[in-house]
C-alpha cells in the first residue's frame, strides 16, 4: 500500500499568537515554525503501518514556501520515504491544497492518503473531505484507531455522540484526531539519514493547478478578553443574573 | 571528527526532539519520580529511543559521536528536566564508556560500547569505598593476580545504577605494596560474576528515582582480559578522562537545573500576587530572579568554553582539568545558591512535597558533594595554579 501524507508549516504549537498590528493576519517573521501536530500524527500512523508491514511506501508532501522543506525533513527522520514540496509563496486556501493533492495523487496513484483533521493556524478542517469530495474517495475523518480490516480500513471515527467504527474501502482519505497515536521523536541517526532522502520540487503551475485565493480576509483580531467571574451568594441569585443581566433564560 | 558529523540544521533539529521530549514527556513524569528506587522502565526506554545512552560514544560503535560541546548542548536540554533522568545513563556515557573507549582494547570495545551505546548495557562505575572517598588514591579494594584471572575483594559505596548494572567498571589496588593512585588498575567485571553482589538501595536526602547501593566483592574472579587496556597499574589514568568527562556533564547538569529553577521562580512570582501586585513586580524578588539568571548564564557560558577546549585538547587532557574544576566548583555552587532562592520565591509553597522546586532543591544538593566535592575542587584548581607559578 503506497500513501501520502500531507505535511502544513505552521507556528508551534507553543507561541503565543499575537495579531499584526494592521489586522492583515498573525505574527510569523522570527516565530518559531512546525509541523502541524494532527500532520504528525498521520506521519506516525503512516510509519506503523510501514512498520506493520501495511504500507510499502510513505510519501510526505508540503504545499507552501521553500521552508516547507523543513517539515518534510521532519517526516523523512520520522520514516517517511521520499517528500514532494509544491511551492508558492502566496496564501494557500483549503480547496486549493486539495486541488494540488488531487493532482499529486494522480501522478503518485497513492492507496491512501492520511491528512490531519484540521491545521492549527486557521483551524479549517476542510482539506481533507475537500480532497475526498474531489476525488471521489471514501473518506474517514477524526479517526482515532485505523486497522488494516477486509482489503480495506476500519477507521475508528471520534465524532459527537462517541467512537464511530467505519470499513472503508481504498482508494481512501483518512483525517487525524489527536487520540490516534503520540508521534516518536525524531533520533539523530534517522534526522541524518533523512538528508539523502529525495525532496522532488514542483509549483502549482506544473500541476496544472489555479491556486488563486478565492476567500478575502477582511480583518484579523484579538479574541475579546474575557471577563472576570462573578460569586453568587444563592441559586435564586444566580437565576435572576441569567434573567435579567445575561439575559439567556 | 572523522565520523559522519551531523549538519547544524540536523544537530538543530535533535536538540529540538530533545526539547520536545522534555517539555512533553519528562518534566510532566516528574511527580512519578517521588519516592521511587530507580527511573520506571517506561521513562528508562525514551532516554533510550533518543539516543542518549551514547551520546559520548563515536559512531563506529553504534553511538551518536558527538563532541562535547554538542554533548552538553544536548545535556544543557536533557537536565532542564529533573537531574534524576540524567543520572539514569549518566554512568554510562560517562565514567562506565569513556574508560574503555580511551583506555581499553579494541576487543573490549567491541565487546560494551555497542551495547551500552544502545542503552541496552547499564554500567556502573566504583571507586569509592567507605575508607576512601574524596582520597580516592587511597582505596582497599584489592585485585591479585592467579594465573590468567584476576581475584577481587573488597567494598564500594554510593554506587550509582549499581543494582540497575549489567556490567561495573571498578577501581582496584594490583600493586599490593603501594599505597596511592600509581597501584591501581580498572576492571570490567560483568554483573551476574559470582561473587559479586549489591546491598539495599541507600535512603538519599533527594534524587529519588536513582538509586545508589554498597557493592560487594567477595572472590570475585575475572579472566585478566577484562583489565582495562591490558595493563596494571594505569587505572587512575583511566578514571581520570572519564572523571574528567562527567566533571564537565555534572557542571552542565547544575546549569540544567538551574534554568529550570529560574523558570519555575519566574513562573510562580508572576502569577503569585500579594500586597495587590504579582511578586515578580517587588524589586527585592526581581533581584533573586536577576542574580539567578546573571549566575545561570555564567555557568553556561564557561562550560561551553571548556567543552570547546576539551574538544581542541583530544588526548592532552592535562591543560583543561583545573578548568574543567572550575566548572564544577562554579557551577554547583551556583545552583545551591539558585535552588535557595527558587525556594524563597516560592514562600511557603516551596517548602511543601509536590512543588517542582522542592524536590529540586533536595536533588541538586548532591551536585556539590559527588564527581569531587567543591573543597577538592577548590585544592585542585589552586595547587594548579601554584605548580604553574612555581614552574
Ligand atoms: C548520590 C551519590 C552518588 C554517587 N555515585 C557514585 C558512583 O557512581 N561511583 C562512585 O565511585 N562514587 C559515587 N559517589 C561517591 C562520591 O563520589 C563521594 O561521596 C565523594 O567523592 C565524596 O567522598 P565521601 O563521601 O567519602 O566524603 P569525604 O571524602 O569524607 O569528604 C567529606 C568532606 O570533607 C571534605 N574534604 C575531603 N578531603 C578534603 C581535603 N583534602 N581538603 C579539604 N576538604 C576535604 C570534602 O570536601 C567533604 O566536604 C556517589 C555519592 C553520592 C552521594
Ligand atoms: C512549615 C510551615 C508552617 C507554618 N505554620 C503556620 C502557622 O502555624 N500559622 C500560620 O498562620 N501560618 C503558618 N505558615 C505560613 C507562613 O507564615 C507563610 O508561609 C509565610 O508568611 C510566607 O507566606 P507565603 O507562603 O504566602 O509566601 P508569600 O507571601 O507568597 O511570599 C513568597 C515570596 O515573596 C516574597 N515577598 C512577599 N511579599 C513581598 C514584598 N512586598 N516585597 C518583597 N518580597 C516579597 C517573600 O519574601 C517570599 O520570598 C507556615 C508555613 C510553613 C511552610
Amino acid at each position: 500500500m503506497k500513501l501520502l501524507v500531507p505535511v502544513k508549516r505552521v507556528v508551534d504549537y507553543n507561541v503565543k499568537v499575537r495579531v499584526k498590528a494592521d489586522g492583515t493576519g498573525v505574527e510569523t517573521a522570527n516565530v518559531k515554525m512546525s509541523m502541524n501536530p494532527f500532520d504528525e500524527i498521520g506521519v506516525e500512523e503512516a510509519v506503523r503501518l510501514k512498520e506493520k508491514g501495511v504500507a510499502t511506501e510513505i510519501v510526505a508532501v508540503s504545499c507552501g514556501p521553500a521552508a516547507c522543506a523543513e517539515q518534510i525533513r521532519t517526516a523523512l527522520a520520522m520514516g517517511a520515504d521520499r517528500g514532494i514540496l509544491v511551492e508558492h509563496d502566496g496564501v494557500l486556501e483549503p480547496l486549493a491544497v486539495a486541488k494540488l493533492l488531487k493532482a499529486l495523487v494522480a501522478k503518485e496513484s497513492p492507496d491512501l492518503v492520511i491528512l490531519g483533521k484540521q491545521a492549527i493556524d486557521d483551524d479549517m478542517n476542510a482539506t481533507g473531505q475537500m480532497l475526498a469530495a474531489l476525488l471521489g474517495w471514501a473518506q474517514g475523518t477524526y479517526a482515532s484507531k485505523i486497522e488494516a480490516a477486509d482489503g480495506g480500513l476500519l477507521v475508528t471515527r471520534e465524532v459527537d455522540g462517541g467512537l464511530e467504527r467505519i470499513q472503508l474501502k481504498l482508494p481512501a482519505i483518512v483525517t487525524t484526531d489527536l487520540r490516534l497515536n503520540e508521534p516518536r521523536y525524531a533520533s539523530l541517526p534517522n534526522i541524518m539519514k533523512a538528508r539523502k532522502k529525495p525532496i522532488e520540487n514542483v509549483k502549482p503551475a506544473d500541476l496544472g493547478v489555479d491556486v488563486t485565493p478565492r476567500l478575502t480576509v477582511l480583518k484579523v483580531a484579538e479574541p475579546p478578553t474575557r471577563q472576570a467571574g462573578k460569586k453568587v451568594a444563592s441559586v435564586a441569585e444566580l437565576v435572576d443574573k441569567l434573567r435579567n443581566e445575561a439575559k439567556v433564560i | 571528527m572523522t565520523e559522519a558529523t551531523p549538519s547544524a540544521a540536523e544537530f538543530d533539529a535533535y536538540l529540538d526532539s530533545i526539547r520536545r521530549l522534555v517539555a512533553e514527556k519528562l518534566i510532566p513524569a516528574e511527580p512519578r519520580l517521588d519516592g521511587q528506587e530507580t527511573l520506571p522502565e517506561d521513562l528508562t526506554q525514551l532516554l533510550r529511543d533518543i539516543g542518549l545512552f551514547g551520546i559520548s560514544i563515536p559512531t563506529r560503535y553504534g553511538g551518536l559521536g558527538l563532541s562535547m560541546e554538542q554533548q552538553v548542548r544536548v545535556m544543557f536540554e536533557v537536565t532542564r528536566a529533573s537531574g534524576v533522568y540524567r543520572a539514569r545513563f549518566s554512568t554510562t556515557i560517562g565514567l562506565g564508556s569513556q574508560p574503555i573507549l580511551y583506555n581499553g582494547t579494541e576487543a573490549q570495545r567491541q565487546e560494551w560500547l555497542p551495547r551500552m551505546a544502545s542503552g541496552e548495557v547499564t554500567a556502573a562505575f566504583c571507586l569509592t569505598e567507605p575508607e576512601a572517598g574524596s582520597d580516592a588514591g587511597s582505596l582497599r579494594t584489592k585485585a591479585e593476580r592467579d594465573g590468567d584471572h584476576f581475584v577481587l575483594n573488597g567494598t564500594k559505596r554510593y554506587i550509582t545504577n549499581a543494582r540497575q548494572a549489567q556490567v561495573f567498571v571498578c577501581m582496584a589496588r594490583t600493586d599490593a605494596a603501594s599505597k596511592d593512585a600509581a597501584g591501581i588498575s580498572a576492571f570490567i567485571i560483568p554483573a551476574g560474576t559470582p561473587g559479586l553482589s549489591c546491598g539495599p538501595a541507600d535512603k538519599k536526602m533527594g534524587q529519588d528515582g536513582s538509586a545508589t547501593s554498597e557493592v560487594y566483592f567477595d572472590n570475585v574472579r575475572i579472566p585478566a582480559a577484562n583489565l582495562v587496556g591490558g595493563r596494571e597499574g594505569g587505572g587512575f589514568k583511566t578514571a581520570m578522562r572519564g572523571i574528567n568527562h562527567a566533571r564537565l556533564h555534572v557542571a552542565v547538569t547544575c546549569v540544567g537545573q538551574a534554568q529550570r529553577l529560574v523558570e519555575e521562580a519566574l513562573s510562580y512570582t508572576m502569577q503569585r500576587r500579594q500586597f495587590g501586585q504579582p511578586l515578580a513586580e517587588f524589586q527585592l524578588v526581581q533581584a533573586m530572579l536577576a542574580d539567578s539568571r546573571a549566575e545561570t548564564l555564567a555557568g553556561r557560558s564557561m562550560i561551553l568554553e571548556v567543552a570547546r577546549a576539551f574538544d581542541a585538547a583530544g588526548e592532552a587532557q592535562g591543560p583543561i582539568i583545573a578548568d574543567i574544576a572550575c566548572c564544577k566548583l562554579f557551577c554547583s555552587e551556583m545552583v545551591g545558591r539558585v535552588a535557595d532562592r527558587a525556594v524563597q520565591m516560592h514562600g511557603g509553597m516551596g517548602y511543601m512535597r509536590g512543588v517542582a522546586v522542592e524536590q529540586l532543591f533536595r536533588d541538586v544538593r548532591l551536585l556539590r558533594i559527588f564527581e569531587g566535592a567543591s573543597q577538592v575542587q577548590q585544592v585542585l584548581i589552586a595547587r594548579d595554579m601554584v605548580r604553574h607559578a612555581k614552574a
